[in-house]
């Protein structure tokens, strides 16, 4: 069962998530080095001293910039992604096990699509805008497959508390009779992240997008938000999807770190080696395939849970 | 946090979606004025649950209706003004007034 | 004590960010101010033990508020604030309408018996809202999803500027369509 930490948990956890995020950055740069045929000693400390170069940048401001909206914005994801894995169990303690942890999951990373649109419209940039305007456009495309793959997970368990749903996958995990609803919400952590092939809204073709005119620390913490983000979207899978914590002989919280990191790589390999996808593409294919896929999955889920 | 604060607070609400309603021009602005108000209602409806009549779930329906009303209004709202901005390139009711009268 | 309190802010904050919404003159600021009045808003309502329905109310309204900004963008004629305007008419006789009605509501707040329930409250609102609307509001359920699907396709069919000769050209009975926008799918 998922204990709940006391106070300190809650300043625990942005830690835990930097040390996943980074880990996650380095792997993802040693891939570029190795891909490259660079040294992949230097690529290690990447994340670490990009972060502290961009400390010490000078922040670079515009002509009548929206510093309230621009900045609120940027504070926003980097807040929604480390509450977002309020409710997620490492093992067997979470800082809040709320009776709503999906939908409360759900909240926060709704409040990235506003937060990105945020972040582009501050600078007062066209390619700003550009930027925030793809990932709005990107997130009519994921949202909906998302909240149904969430919804499924849920009805697999009968409850909208995280514990419950791990407590559901003792005998067999979720992955193993809702595939479906896997890779939906694997591609939809992609698309809220705007990872991999989903990475237009901060595309090279609109000089950096959304993220065109950040600089200093303002760049470091929309990039800051930008993992987080992925991280806490892939470690909410394990308990969804994964069987939170259980696995042979190593401890519930080794387990739910070994699985998060798993995933994680999975998701940096396939940024490595699928191209990014355009929007109205991914639009066609989400509205047209996914849905339709994701309600026969629940369908099919609701007829199990029915006939137990 | 008694019925009588969150009733006031959900005609406070309601006011001022009503001034923006009938003062606003722009068709956009109205739309704003109309989401205050049905926020009042969803205010509204969870404090009548909460202190009126908690055993039926009565009150929370009420709270998902307005919730849907909110996002069915905005969406036909903008999508009428769409049609009439790509036929007359106007934004404001004051050019829309063809049924008056 | 403390409900109270956050209660209180809660309550100010909702009114004084949904005056600010017709008093600043960014549109950008205006739809924010709007959402920050929601999510106060929403707050009110956690207080009242309904997590799930607070929770849903901020996950809608961000949706919602986004959506909207895109529209106030493209329609408001001043999206970023950077000259003063004002665009209303009647002002005074609506501020004379919503003070009169505010104050008529007051009144009525203040002056009719409310009834008090005595039943206890349930443990779980959340389970009690899916089995009342799977069970005795289900006519709530189907009306509210046959509601939605109106609105998709009324909206669609209204702001849609391309019809059947944009995506088949001439051949209007061709198999597969001649789209010069592709979609994901090729079709």
């Amino acid at each position: 069962m998922v204990d709940q930490l006391p106070w300190w948990g809650g300043l625990l956890l942005p830690v835990v998530l930097m040390a996943l995020a980074g880990l996650t950055a380095s792997w993802d740069a040693v891939l570029r080095d190795r891909a490259s045929g660079g040294p992949v000693r230097l690529a290690v400390t990447l994340p670490l001293r990009q972060a502290g170069g961009l400390l010490v940048q000078q922040r670079r401001q515009t002509v009548a910039a929206d510093v309230l909206l621009g900045r609120g914005g940027a504070l926003a994801l980097l807040v929604a992604a480390v509450l977002a894995s309020l409710v997620t169990p490492l093992g067997r303690w979470a800082v809040a096990d709320l009776s709503i942890g999906i939908v409360w999951f759900n909240a926060m990373e709704v409040v990235a699509w506003a937060a990105v649109w945020l972040v582009g419209w501050g600078a007062n940039s066209a390619y700003g805008l550009v930027g925030g305007y793809r990932f709005i456009a990107q997130g009519l495309a994921y949202e909906l497959p998302h909240m149904f793959a969430l919804i499924t997970a849920a009805l697999g368990a009968g409850s909208l508390r995280v514990a419950d749903v791990v407590a559901a996958q003792s005998s067999v995990w979720f992955v193993v009779w809702m595939p479906v609803a896997f890779v939906v919400y694997l591609l939809s952590v992609l698309a809220m992240s705007f990872w991999g092939p989903f990475d237009q809204p901060v595309g090279a073709d609109a000089a950096g997008g959304a993220a065109a005119e950040l600089s200093g620390v303002d760049r470091l913490v929309f990039t800051a938000a930008r993992w987080l983000l992925l991280t806490s979207g892939a470690a909410f899978a394990v308990p969804l999807f994964l069987g939170g914590g259980s696995g042979p002989l190593l401890p519930a919280w080794l387990w739910s770190l070994v699985k998060t990191l798993a995933v994680l790589a999975l998701l940096v390999w396939v940024k490595r080696r699928i191209p990014t996808l355009r929007m109205e593409r991914y639009q066609e294919i989400a509205w047209v395939v996914l849905i339709p896929l994701t309600l026969v999955q629940a369908l099919v889920v609701a007829v199990v849970v029915l006939a137990r | 946090m008694t019925l009588q604060e969150y009733l006031l607070l959900a005609a406070a609400l309601f006011s001022v979606g009503l001034y923006g309603a009938l003062s606003q021009q722009s068709i956009v602005m109205i739309m704003m004025g109309l989401e205050l108000m049905a926020n009042a209602v969803i205010v509204g409806g969870a404090a009548f649950w909460y202190f009126a009549s908690p055993a039926r779930p009565d009150g929370q329906v009420v709270v998902l209706v307005a919730v849907t009303l909110m996002a069915v209004d905005m969406a036909i709202g903008f999508a009428v003004t769409t049609a009439i901005f790509r036929r007359r390139d106007i934004d404001v009711t004051d050019s829309a007034a063809d049924l008056k009268g | 004590m403390w409900t109270q309190i956050v209660f209180g802010v809660c309550a100010a904050g909702s009114v004084a960010t949904g005056v600010a919404v017709f008093r600043v003159d960014s549109m950008a600021r205006a739809t924010f101010a709007l959402l920050a009045s929601f999510l106060f808003a929403a707050g009110t309502i956690l207080l009242l033990n309904l997590a799930y329905l607070g929770v849903l109310v901020v996950l809608m309204m961000i949706m919602e508020m986004v959506v909207m900004v895109v529209f106030m963008l493209m329609y408001m004629m001043n999206p970023a604030g950077l000259t003063p305007m004002t665009m209303v008419h009647n002002q005074k006789g609506s501020l004379a309408i919503a003070g009169g009605v505010f104050a008529a509501l007051a009144a009525c707040i203040f002056l009719v018996p409310w009834p008090t329930s005595g039943q206890p409250r349930p443990a779980d609102p959340t389970r009690a809202l899916g089995e009342a609307l799977m069970g005795s509001k289900m006519l709530v359920m189907m009306v509210l999803g046959l509601c939605l699907f109106a609105t998709m396709v009324a909206t669609v069919v209204l702001a849609t500027h391309r019809g059947r000769y944009d995506r088949y050209g001439d051949a209007l009975r061709a198999k597969r369509p001649d789209d010069p926008v592709r979609g994901g799918l090729d079709r």
